[in-house]
């Protein structure tokens, strides 16, 4: 037995153990999702003792080093607790922005300090972070953005507002790019860290097509940020921003992924029955599916690939753009076959049978997929620009 | 297994697609096809892939080959496909050496050294109509003395007329549908009441329509079990869908490249038409898909090459996938190429032609994407 394969039947013993049941059900509404944070609570008793045992073992964050948290495993055994994990349908632990964008961007840009202190709380879940990018005035072009950090010495006053600051009004803190220097564009930006309860931070929910509020405007009016909470140079910030987003763009191409079952086709087969030859009894509708799920299918083979080859340097440095794309536009076409599946019934938008219109909420959810963290268009631009490095773009 | 290439894999890579690129460019397609080649391919060319030993690719190193595997083949396929060399290397090594595999160690003594040695061509005889439909397979084979008489016809056999022997599935037992009854037979050219009409295809590859009239063979031309032929049928179509497919990414790679560079050349409205933003998503668009296309013919050669079960449905999914991307790459090259892509003289259009005839070969996406329907019940 090679060290991997003995890894491997470690693993699947110790996910049989610790694993509870209720953790290997697929996930049915927000709750289900475990944030961690200062106000956070657990749903059950088995979401805690999941939680725990990952902690333990350093499973909230596996691939980072021992000193910060994680689990410090190679990518190979990275790769075997994914596939093993999703083999028994287990859930993660714990999700957060700390973990997908702010973690990785602190590994590489942060100080020791800054890695001790802050990853242990990511890891921990102790700490919920939000994203202050987004401006009114500044989507697509980030880089315009107008918040301003005035230097006092030995902090920043910061003033300005954000936009679309998904869970800003239930998070702790907040990785936020704030202009330090007028005069350059790029190299004005820096990425500062604060707590959403410094003096002056408010909140203001807005509500989405979905009918749900999941985020916000942001207000800062003189918020004082102390000088050692920057991540990265000063007016460097728009490096750590990007590198960040790389992130970021990988974590949402992943609900290209669907909930990780195989076919859709055979998903949602009894909803609509079958004929005299046991094919779905809309032909139409079945020939989507089928090549729907072919691009499933073939998408978590690029999904896998991405990730061998990022951990291997290998990869096009911009192909998370690429991820991002592909990921969002197929899972938004997911959730339009979701609907066209579940026909009339599919819209209803309240009761109690539809766990209060999960379908037509989510549907309309996935629409963001395409805008958030940079819009398809922009992400096609990328690739053009840096992959195919075309003229003017 | 990591999903990319290991360092004796990219030096393979490295070496044929040198070699592929310098021996058998696109011009030496345009050569053979203006001096109307009865073969459609050059045997000089066979013999140098020989030389090169990608002939042997999936003959295990105890019958002299490399030993190794879909994932090696593949990556011959695929400078194949971007070159657009036309060679019996598909059906003949991949196709036809995987059901040899599948079979009797007699067939291979016999047929082996002269694929290994750049001489022996295989045809594969499977197709009777202009689909695929390996499920309905009807052709009879019937017992006569100590072997079996052959009558009926094949189509669609690629190099059928240049071929040495051909691989026939034909019926043993029950019916056309039954998954049991069939049966795989080499199938010497020369044999007597065999006769072959080769057509020229679009993308000048030559096919055959096969005549079997009362086609004599002994039993020992039987490859695997007499109507347990599925077995071996099955592991031919998975090693020539998946080499098709890995094909396909090769000719799809190779029109997208030649349109990006043109989209650097081109100019217009005193820009270079790469400026223009509507080409530029549909270019970055098409990278997309290639990426994709490519990854899920590299699972699918993994898992064959793995024996995983679950190769099966990863097949059909290179196949179709490959298969759509590969033909969006070419129409999206001829449109950007404006009317220079429509004219004889330029390469992108023999891209075109091969995307087509390497779409029905084995089924289309079409029926790939019915057959993962299938596979995941519904
Ligand atoms: C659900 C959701 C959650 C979000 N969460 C956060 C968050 O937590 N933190 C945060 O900071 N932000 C967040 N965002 C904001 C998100 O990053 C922005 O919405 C996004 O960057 C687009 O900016 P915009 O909305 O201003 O659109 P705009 O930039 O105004 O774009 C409008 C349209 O124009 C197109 N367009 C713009 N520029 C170009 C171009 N150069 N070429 C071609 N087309 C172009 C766009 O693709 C789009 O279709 C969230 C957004 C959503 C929808
Ligand atoms: C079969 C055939 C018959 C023809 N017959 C005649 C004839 O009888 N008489 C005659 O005068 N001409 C004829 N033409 C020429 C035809 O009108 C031109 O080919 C056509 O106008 C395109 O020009 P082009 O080939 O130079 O392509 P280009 O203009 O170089 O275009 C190349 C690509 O760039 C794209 N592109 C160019 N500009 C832009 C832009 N601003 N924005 C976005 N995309 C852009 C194009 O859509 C195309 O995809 C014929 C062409 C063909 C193929």
């Amino acid at each position: 037995m090679t060290d991997l394969d003995s890894f491997r039947s470690e693993t699947r013993a110790w996910l049989e153990a610790n694993c509870p049941e209720e953790m290997r059900q697929p996930i049915k509404g927000e709750d289900d999702v475990y944030w961690g944070g200062r106000n956070a609570t657990f749903k059950s008793d088995a979401q805690k003792s999941w939680f725990e045992a990952c902690l333990a073992k350093g499973y909230t964050v596996p691939e980072w080093p021992k000193e910060y948290g994680g689990a410090g495993l190679s990518p190979a055994e990275g790769k075997i607790l994914r596939q093993e994990m999703g083999r028994i349908k287990a859930r993660s632990p714990l999700q957060s922005f700390g973990i997908w964008m702010l973690g990785p961007a602190l590994l590489h840009f942060g100080t020791e300090e800054q890695k001790v202190h802050y990853l242990g709380q990511i890891a921990r879940g102790e700490i919920r972070w939000c994203q202050g990018y987004s401006e009114p005035g500044s989507g697509s072009d980030l880089v315009s953005l107008q918040t301003f950090g005035e230097d006092k010495g030995d902090h920043w006053v910061v003033n300005g507002q954000k936009i679309w600051t998904s869970y800003a009004d239930k998070c702790d803190w907040i990785f936020c790019l704030v202009r330090t220097n007028k005069e350059d564009k790029y190299r004005g930006i820096s990425f500062l860290l604060f707590d959403m309860e410094t003096p002056g931070v408010t909140t203001k929910p807005i509500k989405l097509i979905s009918g749900n509020s999941p985020f916000c405007e942001t207000f800062f009016d003189n918020v004082t940020v102390p000088k050692d909470q920057i991540v990265g140079e000063l007016n460097r910030g728009w490096d750590v921003a990007k590198y960040l987003l790389g992130h970021e763009r990988e974590m949402i191409s992943g609900g290209g992924l669907g909930d990780g079952s195989a076919s859709l086709g055979g998903k949602v087969k009894p909803e609509i029955g079958s004929n005299a030859l046991g094919q779905l009894d809309d032909p139409m509708l079945r020939a989507d599916l089928a090549h729907f799920d072919v691009d499933v299918l073939a998408f978590k083979a690029m999904a896998e690939k991405f990730v061998d080859e990022m951990k291997a340097k290998k990869s096009h440095p911009a192909q998370p753009n690429m991820m991002k794309y592909a990921g969002t536009e197929l899972n938004k076409r997911r959730h339009e076959l979701v609907m066209a599946s579940g026909g009339s019934d599919a819209l209803e938008w309240e009761s109690e049978g539809s766990h209060h219109g999960a379908k037509p909420r989510t549907w309309l959810r996935t629409k963001a997929n395409s805008i958030e963290g940079g819009t398809s268009e922009v992400m096609l631009n990328v690739i053009s620009k840096r992959i195919l490095e075309l003229p003017g773009a | 297994m990591a999903m990319y290439l290991n360092d004796d894999q990219s030096a393979l890579q490295d070496s044929v697609r040198d070699f592929v690129s310098t021996e058998a460019p696109v011009s030496h397609l345009r050569g053979l096809r203006d001096a109307k080649d009865e073969d459609g391919f050059s045997r000089k060319l066979w013999q140098q892939f020989a030389e090169m030993g990608f002939n042997g690719i999936l003959v295990s190193e105890d019958e002299d080959g490399l030993g190794m595997g879909h994932l090696e083949a593949g990556i011959v396929l695929e400078e194949i496909g971007r070159n657009l060399t036309p060679s019996p290397f598909l059906t003949t090594s991949v196709a036809g050496v995987a059901a040899l595999n599948a079979g009797g160690k007699h067939l291979r003594d016999k047929y082996i050294p002269g694929i290994l040695a750049g001489e022996t061509i295989l045809g594969l005889a499977i197709e009777e109509g202009p689909k695929h439909r390996p499920d309905k397979i009807a052709m009879e084979a019937s017992r006569s003395g100590n072997g079996f008489k052959l009558n009926g016809r094949k189509s669609f056999v690629i190099h059928g007329a240049s071929a040495d022997a051909l691989i026939v599935a034909a019926r043993t037992a029950g019916s056309a549908g039954d998954e049991e009854g069939v049966t795989l037979f080499m199938v010497d050219r020369d044999a007597a009441g065999l006769s072959a009409e080769s057509a020229r295809l679009v993308d000048n590859g030559q096919a055959a329509a096969v005549t079997f009239n009362g086609v004599e063979v002994d039993a020992d031309a039987v490859i695997g079990e007499v109507d347990q032929g599925q077995a071996v049928l099955t592991a031919l179509l998975q090693a020539g869908r998946t080499g098709a497919a890995a094909e396909m990414v090769g000719v799809g790679a190779g029109a997208m490249d030649m349109t990006v560079d043109y989209l650097k050349q081109r100019k217009q409205f005193g820009q270079m038409i790469g400026e223009f933003q509507a080409l530029q998503h549909r270019a970055s668009h098409l990278y997309s898909e290639m990426e994709i296309a490519r990854a899920a013919v590299m699972k699918a050669q993994q898992l064959l090459d793995e024996g995983n079960a679950g190769a099966d449905v990863m097949v059909s999914v290179a196949k179709a996938k490959a298969g759509r991307t590969a033909n969006l790459a070419v129409r999206e090259g001829v449109q950007m190429h404006g009317g220079i892509g429509m004219t004889d003289e330029y390469d992108i259009g023999f891209y075109m032609k091969r995307d087509r005839a390497l779409s029905e070969f084995m089924g289309d996406a079409n029926y790939h994407a019915n057959r993962v329907a299938e596979l995941n019940g519904y």
